[in-house]
Order: structure tokens, then sequence, then C-alpha cells
């Protein structure tokens, strides 16, 4: 039988760490893409339109991304495509990092005082004028820390694309595991590496909640 | 698109499906109330406890709560057992939600309590309480009572995660729906039918705990 160092276990573990990286930023990137555009829609679209995102939040945020995943897998391979896991994995994530992303910020916009509102629409400022001057500009302070925080979520998120076969960390650890037949190390070792990809961002989330509310302190 | 939709292949399997849904239920029932329990028990220590469990306690949140379910959940079916702790996929599930859920409600409750005014503590101090029978009495059931729509929102969303206990053979409802699309080939189907229960059960328990919520803290009359 061949021998594994702790060397080797962490050496594969890292490598595939890669992929959660990548996945996470994919689908960071690619839901805030998506969730902008929900929040438009959610906010100023027509009533039908802001319907819809309202029941599109609803559902990606009340069904399991399990099932999320499991349905972008089975359901893309009804076109027949034949669907790779990552496909399915970076469509799932996206559209349910967009649901998520677009209700943090509808909260932050809503934060902000209906007279700016008014204001901007006294000078004459289209929709899409006062979001980009006025509106965004002030919700976008109210809107880092949670979304720093939301990120942590999404890192998260992506190891349940093991189960859908995406060979990222999770995947890595079972396929190590299997080798190895030491699974306290290798699930240990894999939680301390997701712990180090999250604690950054979720402290930096706590650190720029303190430093951005400070014209909010003391209330 | 040539593919023919056809849920009529799901009707045999109604019963697995109703037993999963059942261990679904049985799972977040648990979960909620022994891991509420140990967040409220943890949110004290943060807040009021002794000073050495302090750090024991900070890092046992924080580690769970930067670390994905699943792997909490492969560490403790998986892992433990080296240790010579051994369970079944059942308790090996509750277990994992009852501390996932208890690092999140710590969160939670500990906002609740630290936005408790001063007054109060010294009230409950002045009247020759215990620290103790302060937090008991004083602080604790209106701390809850302000964190309850968010601590509701958690067990949603621990109860939307439970989800993936099918990986360790737990039969919940989604090992039900694998098991039901390793049958019938429907995997789509399957998978909307049981997304769609999915839905319902979060919408039926956020209803649940809104109703627990006014059973357990009537409004006062003012």
């Amino acid at each position: 039988m061949v021998e594994f160092t702790l060397w080797d276990i962490l050496r594969n573990l890292l490598l595939a760490t890669r992929w959660t990286i990548a996945l996470s930023l994919v689908s960071f990137i690619g839901g805030g893409i998506v969730g902008a555009l929900l929040l438009f829609v959610r906010i100023g679209g027509s009533r039908v339109a802001r319907l819809f995102a309202k029941g599109y939040v609803e559902l990606f945020q009340g069904a399991p991304l399990l099932m999320q995943l499991f349905l972008a897998f089975f359901g893309l391979g009804l076109f027949g495509i034949d669907v790779p896991a990552w496909l399915a994995a970076g469509v799932a994530l996206v559209l349910w990092t967009a649901a998520f992303l677009a209700e943090i910020w509808r909260g932050c916009v809503e934060s902000i005082a209906r007279g700016q509102w008014e204001a901007s629409s006294s000078l004459g400022m289209g929709y899409i004028q006062q979001m980009r001057w006025v509106i965004l500009p002030q919700a976008l302070k109210v809107a880092v820390p949670p979304t720093v925080g939301f990120s942590v979520q999404v890192v998260k998120g992506t190891a349940l694309t093991s189960i859908i076969g995406f060979v990222e960390l999770s995947k890595a650890g079972s396929v190590v595991t299997n080798a190895t037949f030491q699974p306290f190390t290798v699930y240990g070792l894999v939680a301390l590496i997701y712990f180090a990809l999250c604690w950054p961002l979720s402290k930096s989330s706590q650190m720029l909640e303190r430093k951005l509310n400070v014209a909010h302190r003391d209330h | 698109m040539t593919y023919q939709f056809d849920f009529g292949w799901l009707l045999p399997y109604m019963t697995v499906l109703l037993k999963g849904i059942g261990i679904t239920l049985q799972l977040i029932l648990v979960g909620a109330v022994l891991g509420v329990a140990l967040g409220t028990a943890c949110a004290w220590v943060r807040a009021l406890g002794p000073v050495w469990l302090k750090p024991v306690v900070a890092g046992y949140v924080e580690l769970i709560r930067n670390t994905p379910f699943l792997i909490q959940l492969f560490f403790i079916f998986f892992g433990l057992p080296s240790l010579g702790v051994q369970m079944s996929e059942l308790t090996a599930a509750n277990l994992a939600m009852i501390v996932n859920l208890g690092a999140y409600s710590c969160e939670i409750v500990r906002a609740g309590i630290q936005a408790t005014p001063r007054g109060q503590f010294e009230a409950g101090a002045s009247l020759a309480m215990t620290p103790f029978e302060t937090f008991w009495h004083v602080v604790l059931i209106p701390a809850l009572q302000r964190i309850w729509p968010a601590l509701s929102s958690q067990i949603v969303i621990v109860m939307l995660g439970s989800a993936v206990v099918s990986q360790i053979a737990a039969e919940d409802l989604t090992f039900a729906a694998n098991f039901i699309q390793s049958r019938n080939f429907r995997a789509f189907e399957t998978y909307f039918v049981s997304t769609l229960i999915y839905l319902a059960l979060a919408i039926l328990l956020r209803q649940a705990l809104s109703g627990l919520g006014w059973a357990l803290f009537p409004k006062k009359k003012a």
C-alpha cells in the first residue's frame, strides 16, 4: 500500500482549492451582474417586471441550493446539451447568488431617504440618472459590508457542487479520503482551508461595517 | 426539445416522498429546538459567562460560521469514528444541524442580549437577583422577542441546508428524490417536484415560526 504523508494530502487539497476559488469568483461576479439587473427591475420596473423579480428572489431563496444544482444539471441536459459539471455548477451558483445579492442591495437602496428620490426627480432626472448619481453612491456605502459578508456564503455554497461531480476542495477531500483512509485528518484540513478562505472575508465585513457606519454611530 | 415531461411516474413513489418529508421535518424540529438552546447557552457565555469560556465559544462560532455545512457533516460522520465516536446517519445529521444552528443562533441571540438597556440589569440586581436570575427572568425573553424574526430566517436556512444530509445516506426528502430518480430515470421531474415541496416546507415553516412567535411573546397591552 502507498503511504501518504501529510504534505501529499495537503498538496492535493490545495491544488483543488484553486477550483473552489475560481468557482467562487465566477459565481460572485456573475451573480453580482445578474443581481444588479434584478435590482433595477425590482425597484423601477413595471408592475409585472417587479413581480417577476420578487418571485425570482422568493424562488431561489426558498429552495435548497442543492436542488437548484440538480435542476441545473439535469434541466440543461434536457436541451440536448451534454452538461459538464462545471457548467451546471456555474449556472446554478450565479442564479442563486443573484437572488441573494439583489435582495441585500434592495434593502440598501430602500434605506436611502425617500426625499432623495423626490429631490432628484424634481431636478428632472430620469430613473437611471437618479440611480447613477444620487441613490447608488449613497447605497453603496451601506451595501459593502453585507455584500462582503455574503461572499462567505458563496464560498461555502461552492462545496455543494462536489455533489454533482465538480472537483473542487470538498470533492478532493472525498477522493483523498478514499485513497488514504484518513477521514479525520483530511476533512479536518478541508475545514481549515475553507476557514482560511472565509474567515478573512467575515472579519473584513465586520471591520468595514464598523468603519463605514461612522455617520450612523450613537443612534 | 423533444423531451416529453411526465410526472405520472412519481405517483407510485408517493410514500417514499412522504417518508422523506417526515425525516426532513423531524431533523429540523430536533435541530431547531436543541440548536437554539445551544445557541442561547453560548450567547450567555459570550455576554455574561465565565471569562475562560469566552474564547472557546468564540472559536466554535467562528469555526462553524466559516466552514461549509457539508464538511461539518462529513467530519462528524466520517471523521469522528476514527476517534471512536460512531453514530448512525440520522444522529450525525441531527448533531451537525444542532452544532451548525447553535453557532449562528449564538450570534443572533447575543445581538438581542446586547440590545438590552443597562438599566434592566441594574434593576434586576437591585431586586437582589443573581446575575443568572436576571439573565433568565429579565434579559432573555425580551431579547428572544427582539431577534425572533432573524432566528426564524436562520432556522429556515438550516432546514434548506439539511438537503445535503442525503450525502451521508440520512433518508431525508433529497435522499427520497435521489432514490426515485434512480428508479424512474425522470431526474428533472423528480427534482422539480422535490424543489416545490422544499419551497412549500420553507413557507410553512416560516408561518409556523411566526405563529409560535405570537404565542410565545404576546404583545403587552399598553
